[in-house]
């Protein structure tokens, strides 16, 4: 017999009224974990993403989209620049470097990405197997790439034009694997990695027309040489050499050029923001959850006292101290919102791993990382329930034992 | 054992109406009957005894010490180690089984726990294949004697009952009060039942009348 035993076999005894209790206040604690975890790891996605990446610049059109598109690869091209321009721009006296992409293609809703090595340097990304890509049409895969499609080394595939696994396929060009990365956490895991005149390769048609007065080595491919001023490219990731370049560089593009520069930084700020309004809405459904969860424990216990009033003033007889009784009542009241809370922050984790799961996890996102809002979360709960059961705790305390056992 | 001098209780009502309770003193052992109308000031005097009312005048020593005297924490204490109630209804707590009403006085009191002294109790009453039922299964008469055995758990030195027959039948009053007559004596406890059941007045040899009514002026 302890007080935790006496708290135990009042809660058992109308075991709906307790499930009720806990049910909905782990929904509302769920909903504002779920909505922390996941906006957390975002934003430390979105960081790791962007990481040295100064400004992209692509074709005219939404900005967001070209961020999207170049650096996160979950929106469409917002169409093709000039290799000439772009040649141009990387060798800008404020551009310390620049990494060429040309997108186009898939393997199995994988993107394939035409680039330099300097690409994969960006991020870190280190081999598991193989070599990188060093002929035509050798490819490096991401990680997840390569545990999705079952590719090895040495496997050859047929891209398929866009983004659909319906495309259109390039039947007369196949791409070879040369090496398969490690898991890196970034968007790279999900990336095919080529040359750019792979990517060239397989759309090419018909004859090179070479129409140029004189061929150009270029900075941004080299070993290759230019001999077609109508070669494109998607985009290009600038880093700045300065501080200047910040204010100088956007303007000139934006004005001087038919391209488009976007700053990471400033869209994905922008993005937030429009996120922010959702999460704004869903976090305070999450607190009105919450609010009626504490509100139904405070009415439970509340009208408890009136079946309770014997037990009450019994307890009083056999010796029980007033504020025995009184933290009987506020551990009943705290046990109800520490078990919520619990189970609405491992609910929070199960919902999204299931998630993360049934979406075939592209994402990246973490399932059961923990962070220690989530304690804050747990001592928040507690003081929850000490506030909706500090009444009937009173009330328990001032029980008049003389009234209630004389039977009147 | 237990020795009451000049005792009064006025309730907060607006009449202010006086309750005085006759001076008596009891030897240790000793079984009284309290008897009197109903609403003559029974259960008053037994919750002033047993500190459940504080006594607004007069001296109430048990055991050597004057209830009168304590705070309301010390009396709490003094209750739970040195008096036992039992009631008109038992009222035991329904949501624990038998066995862990017995336990609980002693958690109540703040005494350790003594599981054994449980079980040979409620062997003692005949209510050992009980041990593990739920309050409400069990009969009036048997929820009577899980009550008294709770009453006598601590092992106290005084047992105060208030009515605990009135509400059984003639097999079970006497079965009823063989047992608190039995169980006191173990303990050589003092045994106070205030009643106005007629079917008691042959097993006690003292009895204190409360004049009606207790009140004047």
């Amino acid at each position: 017999m302890s007080i935790l035993s006496l708290v135990w076999s009042y809660l058992k005894a109308k075991p709906l009224n307790t499930v009720l209790n806990i049910v909905l206040l782990s929904l509302g604690v769920s909903v504002i974990t779920l909505l922390l975890v996941v906006s957390r790891q975002l934003e430390q996605r979105v960081a790791d993403n962007t990481k040295g990446i100064d400004l992209v610049v692509g074709a005219k059109g939404s900005p967001l989209q070209l961020i999207l598109c170049n650096i996160f690869h979950i929106d469409f091209p917002t169409g093709n620049i000039n290799l000439r321009e772009a040649e141009k721009l990387a060798n800008h006296r404020l551009v310390k470097s620049a990494i060429p992409l040309a997108l186009g293609d898939s393997y199995m809703n994988f993107r394939i990405i035409g680039t330099s090595q300097a690409y994969p340097e960006l991020y870190q990304a280190e081999l598991q197997t193989g070599d990188w890509w060093k002929e035509e049409l050798e490819v490096t895969l991401g990680a997840n790439v390569a545990a999705l499609t079952k590719l090895k080394v040495g496997s050859t595939f047929e891209s398929a034009h866009g983004l659909t696994k319906e495309g259109h396929a390039h039947e007369e060009s196949k791409y070879k694997v040369a090496g398969i990365l490690k898991p890196s956490g970034s968007v790279i895991d999900n990336l095919i990695l080529t040359q750019i005149t792979s990517v060239w390769h397989v759309h090419q048609e018909g004859e090179e027309k070479i129409n140029m007065d004189h061929t150009l080595d270029l900075k941004l491919i080299p070993g290759y040489q230019l001999k077609d001023s109508t070669k494109e490219i998607t985009s290009l990731l600038l880093r700045y050499k300065n501080p200047i370049a910040a204010i100088q560089l956007p303007r000139f593009i934006n004005t001087q050029t038919n391209m488009q520069a976007a700053s990471p930084a400033f869209e994905s700020a922008r993005l937030f923001t429009i996120l922010g309004s959702a999460k704004t809405v869903l976090m305070s459904l999450a607190y009105l959850l919450v609010f009626i969860s504490a509100l139904s424990i405070f009415i439970a216990l509340y009208n408890s006292l009136k079946e309770r009033k014997y037990d009450l003033a019994i307890m009083r007889s056999m010796g029980a101290s007033r504020f025995k009784l009184w933290s009987s009542m506020v551990l009943e009241g705290v046990s109800l919102t520490f078990l919520g809370t619990i189970g609405g922050l491992f609910l929070a984790h199960i919902m999204l791993f299931v998630f993360l799961q049934s979406i075939g996890d592209k994402t990246g996102l973490a399932p059961f990382q923990f962070y220690l809002e989530e304690a804050y979360l747990l001592i928040g709960g507690v003081l929850l329930g000490l506030l909706c059961s500090l009444l009937p705790a009173w009330q328990a305390y001032r029980t008049d034992i003389h009234k209630v056992l004389a039977g009147n | 054992m237990i020795e009451v001098k000049d005792i009064q209780y006025s309730y907060p009502s607006a009449s202010h109406q006086i309750m005085r309770f006759p001076d008596f003193s009891l030897q240790p052992g000793e079984h009284c009957l309290l008897l009197g109308e109903s609403g003559g000031g029974k259960t008053t005097l037994l919750h002033l005894l047993g500190g459940l009312l504080h006594s607004q005048h007069g001296k109430i020593e048990l055991a050597g010490v004057d209830i009168t005297k304590l705070s309301q924490a010390e009396l709490d204490h003094f209750r739970g180690k040195k008096i036992g109630f039992i009631f008109q209804r038992n009222h035991l707590i329904n949501t624990l089984t038998v066995k862990q009403n017995l336990l609980a006085a002693s958690f109540f009191a703040g005494s350790p726990a003594d599981p054994d002294r449980a079980i040979e109790l409620l062997e003692e009453l005949g209510l050992g294949d009980k041990l593990h039922s739920k309050v409400t299964e069990l009969s009036v008469g048997q929820a009577q004697r899980v009550a008294i055995a709770r009453a006598v758990m601590n092992k106290p030195a005084l047992l105060l009952a208030d009515e605990p027959t009135s509400a059984l039948d003639d097999k079970n009053c006497e079965k009823v009060i063989s047992l608190l007559l039995k169980l006191a004596n173990h303990s050589w406890a003092t045994l106070l039942v205030a009643t106005h059941d007629h079917r008691l007045k042959e097993r006690f040899k003292r009895q204190i009348e409360l004049k009606t009514p207790p009140t004047n002026q």
